[in-house]
């Protein structure tokens, strides 16, 4: 290491003494933005791809089709088994319905991915960009329509340099076209997360569905069509901020995809029957630049713009295998154990195990497990009736003609569950009181999935009414006589 | 007129060709996508400037080819929202006020409607929620002067009360003492006995006597009132005007013969009927 840190420092003295005017030239004409150079990413097969491919069709499978899943409810219900009904209030997950109110159950879900995303990340550097990110998966499936259309990745060059001719015409309008359709498809089946699939299907394509649903499709193709088609490695490199933060989450254990510079330097065309003696096992291919899909050289070593999708393993892979060498040379590693690899391959020990649990892991996974436990904790106590009161302050207190003092309150029993309850309401705190209430004669029935609304009179003879106000609780119960929800009230007398 | 134009051998950018005192500029134009955007927004207004009012004459303005105004859009969208509440609002003209109280979906309409009619028309007299003030009732509470049955409720909205409307509920209490038809201390003797009817004063035998000769006709031997003739009834503990001695008194000797304007012709018929119903569920509504 030394000697190389040394290579390069006479490498830069050089350069500055003789070029010390050209180079702040070229500082002064350093663009603030600079030109993308287009990244041909060549067709790679190995144990890695085949992972990715296994992945991709899993979440794209899974992302198409979850909305086409049916769930019985029974009537009047969505038979959706996933909705977000955003007009009718309601996220509907299997037989959990989901109130507005309940929108914490989200935000924990999010909170549970943050931190399963720092414990990945701890653990495996930065499998997400590289395998599972939404940005990953459709880019890999739009430069796999681009490789039926326009060939390899020396074709597509080829392509891109030749004049415009009916067959390119042909060939870029399909590719776009094509990508169109992806986009689009994407574009619709998001919107099958919030509306009922099959009946909105119908709607799009007889012209009939909403301006939210087309203007939703629309705005979602071109996001797609833009951000796989054309933007790619940009969004990781300059728009994402996740990349940039992640790097908090990694240290010296975490798995990475590394180059071994020590086995692989100094480097060099190599010829069949050629001695190894004395070099490295890097035969400059360049196939793991031609496969990457972010355009970088991973032998530079760690570079922000590496998403850690590991097809340069397995073109390397595929190298050593033909020159006869040992796999492995640009392998999934942590920094330690190559740190320790290349001390020890002049001292002749080998690597250092890989440490998974260490105080970082732990801690993410402690953050992950209390979360998930006060989410299922939650989840375990979520009531499926909720009662609130709300007392008419204007009148504050009605004086009835025989002298009583009577409060009047708005009772909103909210019934989650699918069929209709029949509650008793009860009121504590005011032995004498009596409870009347306006509207249906049918009891406290509510409705499935709905508020009931009443309103309530609380009457109190005259000498029994407190003085001022006096705290006082309502609850309801179920036909069995269990209390299944209470609020707290309070029920207003003349001051005396 | 830019003279000398030359390539900056640094950045190899070209220079405006202006010179001044030896300083030289180079040529930085604008980014393309910006200056198209530029010229976008250029074309926009213009076409923006034909189709809708845009500029300002000493008189008025220009029109704008769409014909768009604010206030054509505004009612466009009233007559709109008109329209889709027709469907309610018909099925309430339609309806008896007992019929809409039964129908779940008609009543939280009426209850709605109502609620905001009230708002609008009736909370600067009897306050919100109903809560009345002295000499404007309570309408929350159990007592009602001239009726609170759905019925009698919608029949004083509609004519109201004391007013030149024909059908207008119609009473008039004398003005015992403004005009002189009983003294000052016949009035304290029929007020200690209308004290007496709930409990809070002793009666005397004159007073009891006055009572019967001056009052009975109207608020009853029993002096539980009449609301035929919208006399209240004095035995409660609801008092229109305040039921303290001197208030009584007053009342007595003034007379108030409060009123209250009729809303027909002012409301239409469905919203009478969604006013009814929001003051029958007030709290006293019988």
């Amino acid at each position: 290491m030394d000697a190389q840190l040394e290579t390069r420092d006479k490498a830069t003295d050089r350069h500055d003494e003789d070029d010390a005017v050209s180079l702040k030239a070229q500082k002064a004409a350093l663009p603030l933005y600079a030109t993308r150079i287009k990244v041909y990413p060549r067709a790679v097969t190995g144990r890695w791809r085949t992972i990715k491919w296994t992945v991709l069709v899993l979440l794209l499978g899974l992302y198409y089709a979850v909305p086409w899943l049916r769930w019985d409810r029974g009537p009047g219900a969505p038979s959706q088994a996933i909705l977000i009904d955003l007009d009718g209030r309601r996220g509907w997950f299997f037989d959990v319905v989901l109130w507005p109110q309940e929108v914490y159950f989200v935000t924990g879900a999010l909170i549970l991915a943050a931190f399963g995303l720092f414990f990945a990340t701890s653990l495996f550097g930065r499998v997400w960009c590289g395998f599972t990110c939404p940005q990953t998966v459709w880019t890999d499936l739009f430069m796999l329509v681009e490789r039926l259309i326009e060939g390899d990745r020396n074709e597509r060059m080829r392509l891109d340099r030749a004049p415009m001719s009916p067959s390119k015409a042909v060939a870029k309008g399909l590719k776009h076209a094509s990508w169109l359709v992806i986009a689009a498809v994407t574009g619709g089946a998001w919107v099958f997360y919030f509306v009922d699939a099959p009946s909105a299907l119908v709607r799009i394509f007889n012209g009939t569905a909403s301006y939210e649903i087309y203007f939703c499709i629309g705005l979602l193709t071109a996001t797609t069509y833009t951000l796989a088609g054309w933007a790619r490695e940009q969004v990781c490199t300059y728009m994402c901020p996740w990349p940039r933060f992640q790097s908090a989450m990694l240290d010296e254990q975490s798995l990475i995809v590394t180059y071994q510079k020590w086995r692989g330097e100094p480097r060099g065309k190599h010829k069949a029957g050629q001695s190894w003696e004395g070099r490295g096992d890097c035969v400059d291919c360049n196939l793991c630049v031609a496969v990457c899909p972010t355009g970088i050289d991973i032998r530079d070593g760690q570079q922000i713009e590496c998403i850690g999708c590991s097809l340069c393993v397995d073109a390397c892979n595929q190298t050593m295998s033909k020159v006869g060498r040992p796999a492995g040379l640009i392998r999934w590693d942590t920094l330690a154990s190559q740190q320790a690899k290349e001390a020890g391959h002049n001292s002749g020990t080998t690597g250092m195990p890989w440490r998974p649990i260490r105080p970082r892991t732990l801690l993410y996974a402690l953050l992950l497990a209390v979360a998930a436990i006060a989410m299922l904790v939650a989840f375990v106590l979520r009531t499926d009736t909720d009662l609130t009161v709300q007392r008419d302050r204007s009148p504050n207190y009605v004086r009835l003609s025989n002298g009583d003092i009577r409060n009047a309150y708005t009772v909103k029993i909210l019934n989650k569950q699918q069929s209709a309850q029949q509650f008793e309401l009860a009121l504590d705190g005011l032995p004498a009181a009596r409870l009347g209430f306006v509207g249906a004669d049918g009891g406290f029935t509510v409705h499935p999935d709905t508020v009931g609304t009443f309103r309530v009179f609380v009457t109190v003879p005259a000498d029994a009414a407190p003085s001022g106000s006096k705290p006082v609780q309502f609850s309801v119960r179920d036909g069995r006589g269990r209390v299944r929800a209470s609020h707290e009230a309070v029920f207003v007398g003349p001051n005396r | 007129m830019p003279t000398k134009i030359e390539k900056d051998t640094l950045s190899g950018r070209d220079t405006t060709g202006h010179e001044w005192d030896g300083v030289k500029e180079l040529n930085t134009p604008l980014p393309t996508w910006w200056v198209y955007t530029f010229y976008a927004t250029i074309v926009f207004a213009i076409v923006y400037c034909v189709l809708y009012p845009a500029w300002p004459w000493a008189t008025g303005h220009t029109r704008g080819l769409l014909g768009y105004t604010a206030r054509s859009e505004l009612t466009q969208q009233l007559a709109e929202q008109a329209k889709s509440r027709s469907v309610f609002v018909d099925r309430i003209r339609k309806a008896s006020l007992a019929d809409i109280r039964k129908d779940p979906e008609l009543l939280s309409f009426a209850m709605a409607g109502g609620r905001s009619a009230f708002q609008n028309n009736c909370v600067p007299c009897h306050g919100a929620g109903g809560a009345g003030n002295i000499g404007f009732p309570n309408l929350a509470d159990d007592d009602w002067m001239w009726g609170g049955s759905l019925d009698q409720i919608y029949k004083t909205i509609e004519h109201g009360i004391r007013n030149s409307d024909e059908a207008s509920r119609q009473s008039m209490m004398p003005k015992f003492g403004v005009d002189g038809l009983l003294t000052g201390q016949q009035i304290g003797a029929v007020t200690d006995y209308v004290l007496s009817l709930s409990g809070k004063a002793k009666a005397t035998p004159e007073g009891a006597a006055i009572f019967k000769d001056q009052c009975a006709a109207c608020h009853q031997a029993d002096g539980k009132g009449n609301q035929e003739l919208g006399a209240p009834n004095l035995t409660d503990g609801i008092w229109l005007y305040g039921g303290s001695r001197d208030q009584i008194y007053q009342s007595i000797f003034f007379a108030h013969n409060g009123s209250m304007p009729a809303w027909t012709g002012r409301l239409d018929e469905a919203t009478l009927k969604m006013l009814a119903i929001y003051v029958h569920s007030l709290g006293g509504g019988r």
